[in-house]
């Protein structure tokens, strides 16, 4: 009976490290750095339960997508990571996320310093209304970090793979550039002050196809130097960038709706042979 | 006649004639309420410029104030002391009512942002005899008139205004903006001095000029602050400062027939600085609400 308890136990756990480095061939050894370890995630506004009891770990320089039907709590899911649902009053959080090990909700913990390590791109292009330049100079300013600030806007901008199309018009308005050019710029904005973590809020759902293949090549790229976590409700595109993908669902029980993680693996295998009957049905159209 | 009746008539039976008719009635009522409204305004700018607009010249703008019964004399002390007035008031309101409005949004719990509001809702219905008789117990009795406490009164005037401009364009203010600046590791205060206040500018200044065109012809604050002062141009705020409003006053019961057509003078400068600054004002708000909806 024990022992019975235990292989169930086991199976139920969060996806266990060893096994995926056996399986996964083409990762590098240090991609298996564990940066968020999320421990019993249960997140309500109210009494209306957005996430519940989520666990998974997410590694570094991956692109980690999270897919699953609109309501399942991936946004909620997500902004927590950062903090970025502080500001709603109703706001509750129970469980933790560790972040290198510390708990980003715990005692003393800024919001401010973990969204300045951990930066966030949102659904719709939200560039200041300021010039191209200072949208981009703005964070590092207020940060302190005033040395070779030209430098650092220019790196920014290259590696967001739009200093060649702006390099001349730098002191132009931000509002002046195209959709895609805006999140692109808004990319660059948030990793003008290095952070370790890039959290991507259906960064493309508002783009056209051109720009969101162009948004898709920039998350390859930016891989080498950041952890990716990206929520879409495009499971093409998951497919297309994420390493490996976290299907969120929706559960309906007595006690009312709440979202839930149904299955987290290799992006492959949770597309070609996923281990969840609701995980399939996703993935092949059946519901979603 | 029989075949008449049968086809079909789009035509409508007596009773919905008859809602037709109340229709219009209404229609014409509610028409006839908002064209006396404009007329009304209409009547006011007309009687005042007939009246006033023989006697204003330059001189009657640069002369200063005529001793007791001289011909002649001109307004020049009443400007500039009404400036100095309103502008120290402004000073006074304009930080103030910011910091207030700031405060309601972007800091405050609704629990706490309730109240406040309430508050400013009713400082914005205080009369302003109460205001001018709070002032005068509160900083002249016991001293000399001075415009500092005439300026106070104005402050108070505006305050409400400018705290309630500066709300409704901070509300204008997308929220995307407040999110992306604070992702990018920003508090909350210098997300407000950097990326929020700045696209809110243009509305509070616009605000901030309409508070400006509402005091400069509030009398009532200043009538007991600020009443009893020299004909020559003033420009120290410690003493009485001389100033349209209250110059309008009492010339208007002197029972001198020439100090009657300058007040009729003076109301129409008055009037004339009100309405333009109020119409600059608006249309610029106008125009940065656009700006930030966009």
């Amino acid at each position: 009976m024990t022992e019975e308890e235990d292989v169930h136990q086991t199976v139920t756990m969060p996806p266990m490290r060893p096994v995926e480095v056996a399986e996964r061939q083409e990762a590098e050894p240090q991609a298996r750095d564990t940066v968020f370890d999320i421990q019993g995630l249960t997140a309500r506004y109210g009494t209306n339960v957005a996430v519940r009891d989520v666990n998974l770990e997410i590694y570094r320089n991956l692109i980690t997508a999270v897919i699953g039907p609109s309501g399942c709590g991936k946004s909620t899911f997500i902004r927590c990571i950062n903090r970025m649902n502080d500001d709603v009053p109703s706001f509750r959080l129970d469980g933790r996320i560790l972040y290198h090990g510390a708990d980003l909700y715990g005692d003393g913990v800024d919001p401010v310093e973990v969204r300045r390590r951990i930066g966030m791109v949102f659904q719709k292009p939200n560039p200041f209304p300021k010039t191209i330049y200072d949208n981009v100079a703005w964070a590092p300013r207020v940060l302190g970090l005033k040395k070779e600030l030209d430098d650092r806007v220019e790196k920014a901008l290259r590696s967001a793979a739009l200093w060649d199309e702006v390099k001349d018009r730098l002191k132009r308005s931000a509002l002046s550039l195209s959709g895609g050019q805006q999140q692109r710029l808004c990319i660059a904005r948030a990793i003008a002050i290095e952070p370790e973590v890039l959290l991507l809020d259906e960064p493309a759902s508002a783009l056209d196809p051109i720009a969101t293949s162009s948004i898709e090549e920039l998350m390859h790229d930016l891989k080498r130097d950041y952890t990716l976590v990206i929520v879409t409700h495009n499971m093409q595109q998951a497919a297309r960038v994420a390493d490996r993908t976290a299907f969120f669902s929706l559960e309906v029980d007595d006690s009312g709706r709440a979202g839930v993680l149904v299955e987290y693996d290799e992006t492959s295998k949770l597309f070609t042979a996923p281990s969840e009957k609701r995980t399939e049905d996703y993935v092949t159209g059946r519901f979603g | 006649m029989a075949a008449a009746e049968r086809a079909l008539t789009l035509r409508g039976n007596a009773r919905v004639r008859r809602r037709r008719i109340v229709n219009r009635l209404v229609e014409g009522v509610a028409t006839i309420a908002a064209l006396a409204a404009v007329a009304m305004l209409g009547l006011v700018v007309w009687s005042i410029a007939k009246r006033g607009a023989g006697d204003l010249s330059w001189g009657f703008l640069t002369k200063s104030l005529p001793l007791f019964g001289e011909p002649g004399g001109g307004i020049a002390p009443l400007i500039v002391g009404s400036a100095i007035l309103v502008g120290i008031a402004t000073a006074i309101a304009l930080p103030v009512g910011v910091c207030i409005a700031v405060f309601l949004q972007e800091f405050a719990s609704p629990r706490v942002r309730a109240p406040i509001q309430l508050v400013i809702d009713l400082m914005n219905g205080l009369p302003s005899i109460v205001i001018g008789i709070f002032v005068f117990g509160l900083l002249v009795y016991g001293h000399p008139q001075n415009g500092l406490a005439g300026a106070y009164g104005l402050a108070i005037v505006m305050l409400p205004l400018i705290t309630r401009a500066t709300q409704e364009v901070l509300r204008l203010v997308p929220s995307a903006q407040r999110e992306g600046a604070l992702a990018l590791g920003a508090s909350r205060w210098r997300t407000v001095v950097g990326i929020i206040l700045p696209s809110a500018l243009g509305g509070i200044l616009t605000g901030t000029v309409l508070a400006v065109a509402r005091a400069a012809g509030e009398t009532a604050p200043l009538l007991f602050a600020t009443s009893i002062y020299a004909t020559t141009v003033q420009w120290d705020p410690r003493h009485a400062l001389p100033n349209i409003p209250t110059q309008i006053f009492i010339w208007s019961e002197s029972p001198d027939p020439a100090d009657h057509k300058r007040a009729w003078a003076s109301a129409l400068v008055l009037m004339l600085f009100v309405l333009v600054t109020s119409l600059v004002a608006r249309a610029a708000f106008v125009r940065s609400r656009r700006k930030l909806s966009r």
